[in-house]
């Protein structure tokens, strides 16, 4: 966190700032959400390991996936809501759902991909060039 | 009836053959069998008819003297025959008990139809019968003549029954034809000719004739044709063909004058069951023409005087609206005044000439005779059974069938036609070298005759006549037919001293040029010929006493008698007397086998004894006495056309000052024919050469055929040719080209279609895919396979997108 705020612009720091000295709110889970996401992201981009590639994917997921229960969390919201509450929670648990799925098929694939080819270096898999 | 079966009995023989023949034996061979056996059982059938009827109708000498006194009798008794004829008829319908009332008398002829091939209104067209003396005798002759020439040809066509070479057609490649033999189609043209012709002879009604006139037609075409491959034979056959088509054109134009006008082609009357059970009788042609209630006089009858008058029947019919029975009655009662204004009569004359244009055809008269002697060109069989005994004489026989309706306008022009004929065929024959073809204008030349007898009111001297020709003509055909198969050659000039190697030829065909000729010792005995012959001189010399402004055609036939004993024998003399000319020729020559010479001794036995008379009056001149038309026995006078003609009644002519001086004219015609040829090919007193050279102009006419052939070439042929090309070129030149240029045009414009689908639609279609293409190609390059670089378009992208998005929300507050 430190680390990543020490990166930020110097714009960002009163946002930060800001953060910091407020009471936990949606902002805070947001920004969580964001670096999980960002982290994911940098893990696709940067690993040429497919296994690592994976991981990237289920940190953006999970990402996702905490933007969606911190909006829903009756906590976080706003008095008078006419609804279950539950929105956030049960779309994340789909998401965990088409996660495992997405996980089961890229390890095949994955799992296929290196009985072909001795590796499971992504920049090796260039056969569907265009 | 016996003859029935004995004229199907070659169409059995015709249909056999025609599906069965080339299995028959080898190469067919047992096709001239079933042919023979079908003609034989015509014969015999035809035999048996022939004496049925001389048991029924004993032959009697007709007695010049009591001729007159017999006459009224002769009126009663063919009246009686006509209802005769009908009660015949009503037996054949089952009406039994009529007949019974006629039994003791013995009609002159029988009618009746076998089938109605179509009824309905008017309109009756039957396949029947009309048999009278002269039916039987014809088919008596006709199926003799027929039997002889099928045991003739089952001789002179085996070269047929294996392949043969024909050594008169040159291929292109310098080679000779090489085909199958064509034994069995012979015998079924034969077959099929000798059921057409015997048709004719039955036939009941003018229709019938009319369809087995073209059957004869179209079998001669066949047989004519016969070496079809011979350039010169399929000419023939077509000429033969087409010029036969100019005379039935003729004949049919007789044959509407009458179905128009009359409404019905029935020879004799008939009777029909009517719907309610009655028999109704229509009078045919011959009671029509000439009705028992006038005598049997020529008239012109009542539907002929009503049709020509057809505007004033129509104004009655106007007048009497409503009526029409009245107007029919009034029409009736004037028919008799118009009838002796001579309304109709034209309609009569033009009804008989017609007919006889046909018989122009097929008799091969002047204009219509170049056929025959072309016709040569088919198997001598042919020429003795089709072009000289038989199918030309169809011709006669029609004359002769049709003699009640045609007036003394049409049968002198009959007369006329046939004494031009005669002459004319005569002086060709004189120096014609072609054997075949002396003999084929000698035919023209007889049946000339037989027309101008008929044409003179020589009713049974003409038929008489065509009997005994039939007889001599066929065995002088089949006698030259032996000739040929010796010589292998036609030309008589190769030709001479045969009698030696060929007696019973030579023997036979003396006798032959002897019937012609009418030989005879005057009035003792004769050859058949002499009779007839002598019958003709004596009436034409009767007919040029009567009208003396045509004697002309008794010179006409008393020179033609003189031609024809000269070029018969120089015929004789040239082929068989003397020395052999040409030793190429006569040294292989050899007697013909037994089966070609049996035919020719026994037909110059009939040439012989054809035309005697037996004490009893037994002959084949009273048998055709006994089928005379009723009405023709008078002499009559009538005409319009050319001035009053007098035909005298034939009976004249037996008397004696008319009988003898034509016996003599005949006879010393005859002999001084005969002397002559003999001085000029016999005894060489007189050299042919040197004659040929002194009238030289004349000779070179008369080998060119009186330049006939040039002369139709040059009216019809050659006109006709033009007219083809003018057509054609019309064709090629106007309409080809207009279809052409609508085609071009179209073309033109198909092609600039063309050009527009191929630039402007595929092009924009094309351009489509092309773009497409390439925006693939270009599209393709980012497809790079890197998953991380896929990871940073993503990422670029969406935060590209975050950025406008934030933008463009910052725009849209803003705004």
């Amino acid at each position: 966190m430190s680390l990543l705020a020490a990166g930020l612009p110097v714009a960002a720091v009163p946002l930060v700032a800001g953060l910091l000295s407020s009471p936990v709110g949606v902002a805070h889970y947001l920004v969580v959400g964001a670096i999980l996401f960002t982290a994911g992201v940098v893990c696709m981009a940067l690993k040429r390991n497919a296994l690592g590639v994976l991981m990237g994917i289920e940190l953006v997921l999970n990402g996702a996936n905490v933007n969606f229960v911190a909006f829903s969390s009756p906590y976080l919201r706003g008095e008078g809501a006419a609804s279950l509450g539950l929105d956030g929670q049960i779309i994340a648990l789909f998401v965990i759902l088409l996660a495992a799925a997405e996980a089961a098929v890229a390890l095949a694939i994955t799992l296929n991909f290196y009985n072909n080819h001795a590796t499971v270096d992504i920049d090796r898999a260039e056969d569907l060039k265009g | 009836m016996l003859l029935g079966l004995a004229w199907l009995a070659p169409l059995v023989s015709f249909v056999a053959i025609l599906f069965f023949g080339p299995r028959m034996g080898h190469h067919g061979k047992n096709a001239a069998w079933v042919a023979t056996a079908a003609i034989v059982t015509s014969l015999v059938l035809s035999l048996a008819a022939f004496g049925t009827w001389l048991s029924a109708h004993p032959v009697k000498a007709v007695s010049h003297g009591a001729h007159h006194g017999a006459h009224a009798d002769g009126h009663a008794a063919d009246a009686h025959a006509e209802q005769g004829g009908h009660a015949e008829h009503a037996e054949h319908a089952d009406h039994g008990d009529h007949a019974e009332h006629h039994a003791a008398r013995v009609p002159a002829a029988y009618s009746g139809d076998w089938y109605t091939l179509y009824q309905g209104g008017d309109l009756r067209l039957t396949i029947g019968w009309y048999i009278d003396a002269l039916t039987v005798l014809m088919f008596v002759v006709v199926t003799f003549i027929a039997t002889c020439i099928h045991v003739y040809a089952s001789g002179y066509m085996h070269d047929e029954l294996h392949d043969v070479t024909d050594h008169e057609v040159h291929l292109s490649d310098g080679g000779h034809l090489h085909r199958p033999g064509r034994f069995p189609r012979f015998f079924q043209a034969l077959s099929l000719f000798c059921f057409s012709m015997l048709g004719i002879l039955i036939a009941g009604n003018l229709a019938m004739v009319f369809i087995f006139w073209e059957l004869v037609g179209i079998c001669s075409w066949f047989l004519i044709g016969f070496y079809f491959e011979r350039k010169s034979a399929s000419t023939a056959a077509n000429k033969a063909f087409i010029v036969n088509r100019v005379g039935d054109f003729g004949m049919l134009i007789g044959l509407m004058a009458l179905w128009g006008a009359l409404g019905t082609l029935h020879f004799a009357d008939s009777t029909v069951a009517a719907a309610d059970g009655s028999a109704v009788t229509t009078p045919g042609l011959f009671s029509l023409v000439r009705p028992a209630a006038n005598g049997h006089a020529l008239q012109v009858p009542d539907g002929m005087v009503a049709f020509a008058n057809a505007d004033e029947v129509g104004r009655i019919a106007a007048e009497h609206n409503g009526r029409p029975r009245d107007a029919a009655d009034e029409v009736a009662a004037r028919i008799d005044g118009w009838r002796s204004q001579g309304i109709g009569r034209w309609l009569l004359f033009i009804a008989g000439v017609g007919i006889f244009c046909g018989c122009v055809g097929k008799s091969a008269q002047f204009p219509l005779f170049v056929w025959l002697p072309d016709a040569m060109e088919g198997p001598t069989p042919v020429s003795a059974l089709v072009h000289s005994a038989t199918m030309v004489a169809a011709g006669v026989y029609l004359v002769g069938r049709f003699y009640p309706v045609l007036t003394p306008d049409v049968l002198l022009v009959i007369a006329i036609i046939g004494g031009i004929t005669l002459f004319i065929a005569a002086t060709i024959a004189l120096v014609a070298n072609d054997i075949k073809r002396v003999l084929a204008y000698s035919t023209v030349s007889q049946l000339g005759y037989m027309m101008l007898a008929l044409g003179v009111g020589g009713w049974s001297a003409g038929l008489f006549h065509l009997v005994t020709h039939a007889f001599f003509k066929s065995l002088l055909f089949l006698c030259s037919g032996s000739v040929i198969h010796a010589c292998h050659t036609n030309d008589m000039r190769k030709m001479g001293g045969l009698a030696r190697v060929m007696p019973w030829t030579a023997g036979t065909m003396l006798v032959g040029c002897l019937a012609i000729i009418g030989a005879g010792i005057p009035f003792v005995i004769g050859l058949s010929g002499y009779y007839s012959k002598d019958a003709i001189l004596a009436q034409a010399l009767s007919y040029s006493q009567a009208n003396p402004s045509w004697s002309i055609l008794y010179y006409a036939v008393a020179g033609g008698a003189f031609l024809t004993a000269f070029y018969m024998f120089r015929l004789w003399f040239m082929t068989f007397a003397g020395t052999p000319r040409d030793h190429h020729v006569t040294e292989h020559a050899h007697e013909s086998p037994t089966v070609m010479v049996a035919p020719l001794v026994v037909l110059s036995v009939l040439a012989v004894v054809a035309g005697w008379t037996l004490p009893g009056g037994f002959g084949i001149a009273n048998l055709i006495e006994q089928a005379r038309p009723a009405g023709t026995d008078t002499t009559s006078t009538g005409g319009f056309l050319f001035g009053t003609v007098t035909v005298p009644a034939e009976h004249l002519s037996h008397e004696g000052s008319v009988h003898v001086t034509a016996t003599l004219t005949a006879f010393a015609t005859a002999a001084a024919g005969v002397l002559l040829a003999a001085a000029m090919y016999l005894w060489r007193i007189v050299s042919p050469t040197v004659v040929a050279y002194t009238f030289r102009p004349i000779y070179s006419f008369l080998a060119h055929r009186w330049y006939f052939d040039e002369l139709y070439d040059a009216i019809f042929v050659r006109p006709a040719f033009a007219v083809a090309s003018l057509a054609s070129g019309t064709d090629r030149g106007v309409i080809d080209k207009l279809i052409d240029g609508i085609a071009w045009s179209a073309r033109q414009l198909a092609g600039l279609d063309a050009w527009i689908d191929r630039n402007l639609v595929d092009g924009l279609v094309n351009a489509t895919a092309t773009a497409t293409w390439n925006a693939g190609l270009e599209l393709k390059k980012l497809q790079t396979g890197r998953l991380r670089q896929y990871v940073m378009f993503i990422v670029v992208g969406t935060v590209a997108l975050f950025v406008l998005a934030s933008m463009l929300f910052r725009a849209a507050l803003a705004g």
